[in-house]
């Protein structure tokens, strides 16, 4: 059943990944090529800076060797692309598949439409947009070299606190369900996740290497096509995943699905 | 008297741990190996030498929402 499940997942996954390949290609390489443009401005603004300054001085420039190109600028918007949206996607969809194995039936009598719907909310709101709000999305030439590494840790920490918040948030909501009834238990659990990742963002050190010329709507566009790639991807996960399953366990019967006691 | 109403609900019943564990633990790990090398390898932290990776995912890794650079 979990190897079915799995599987099943990973396809949704993959479609998800061509619906949001064919997004980012339309809305979000404009936006990567105006990035590229701008750095490529601001390097030769620099280069040139230089050799004005070495020549009032009179001395020679030290060469500079170009960077070889390993991948071409079209493999990178098409192929590359391609491959690293495909496969996240299609991962994303084998682990979503694998929480909802081990959440169905765990986190109150939901079907399985309504478990994926909701699972896929909260991972979104969870792995996405709560840890973009801290570390937001960054198109080329926003961020330093010198920096990757912490910025990187940043982030991975900032999703797994995120995600191991909204996973005690819905445990929470378990506990409280008897006592509070199932809309305030929602809203307890809901708010205590807020509580908990304002604090956290709060006490994690901020990153901001936006270059001073750098155009605000590029940034803007960029970060709303990252976010909306994420929105196809977790909404077709939510509801494909959820429709292919109630459908197979009408079927077969296979995440028996018990007849309500008369 | 007592009557009968049919009642077309179901309940969901959870899959025993012991069956999904497995597939979590190993599943998980080679899925999310597969997510680094799509956001971090070659960047934050290099399993193999070069930036081919780095290059070739570039534009997904920034898309994605991945620090790079």
């Amino acid at each position: 059943m979990v190897g079915k499940l799995l599987t099943r997942g990973m396809l949704v996954g993959l479609l998800a990944g061509l619906l949001s390949f064919g997004f980012l290609k339309i809305v979000g390489e404009p936006q990567v090529d105006r990035a590229i443009a701008f750095e490529t401005a601001m390097d030769e603004a620099k280069a040139q800076a230089k050799a004005a300054e070495a020549k009032a001085k009179g001395v020679a420039l030290p060469k500079e060797e170009a960077e070889p190109e390993l991948v071409s600028r079209e493999v990178q918007a098409s192929f590359g692309l391609l491959t690293g949206v495909m496969v996240y996607s299609t991962a994303f969809g084998g682990l979503f598949a694998l929480v909802f194995a081990l959440a169905y039936g765990r986190m109150g009598d939901f079907g399985p439409r309504a478990t994926s719907a909701l699972l896929a909310a909260a991972g979104l709101v969870a792995v996405y947009i709560v840890p973009s709000l801290k570390y937001p999305a960054n198109p080329p030439s926003v961020g330093l070299a010198d920096t990757i590494a912490i910025r990187t840790s940043l982030y991975f920490v900032m999703i797994l606190i995120s995600l191991a918040a909204m996973i005690a948030a819905g445990m929470l909501r378990l506990r409280l369900n008897p006592r509070f009834g199932a809309w305030n238990a929602a809203l307890i659990a809901a708010a205590s996740y807020i509580a908990v990742m304002a604090g956290v963002s709060l006490a994690l050190p901020g990153v901001n290497e936006v270059p001073e010329a750098f155009p605000a709507d590029l940034l803007w566009q960029f970060r709303i096509a990252s976010l909306g790639a994420q929105m196809i991807m977790w909404a077709i996960l939510g509801l494909a995943f959820g429709a292919w399953t109630e459908r197979a366990a009408i079927a077969e019967n296979g995440l028996r699905l018990k007849p309500a006691a008369l | 008297m007592s009557t009968l109403t049919y009642s077309p609900q179901a309940h969901a019943v959870a899959l025993p741990l012991r069956e999904v564990l497995p597939w979590a633990i190993f599943g998980g790990l080679l899925l999310m190996l597969a997510i680094y090398f799509i956001g971090a390898e070659q960047g934050a932290a290099s399993l193999f030498k070069g930036m081919y990776v780095h290059e070739f995912v570039h534009d997904g890794r920034h898309l994605l929402g991945f620090p790079c650079h």
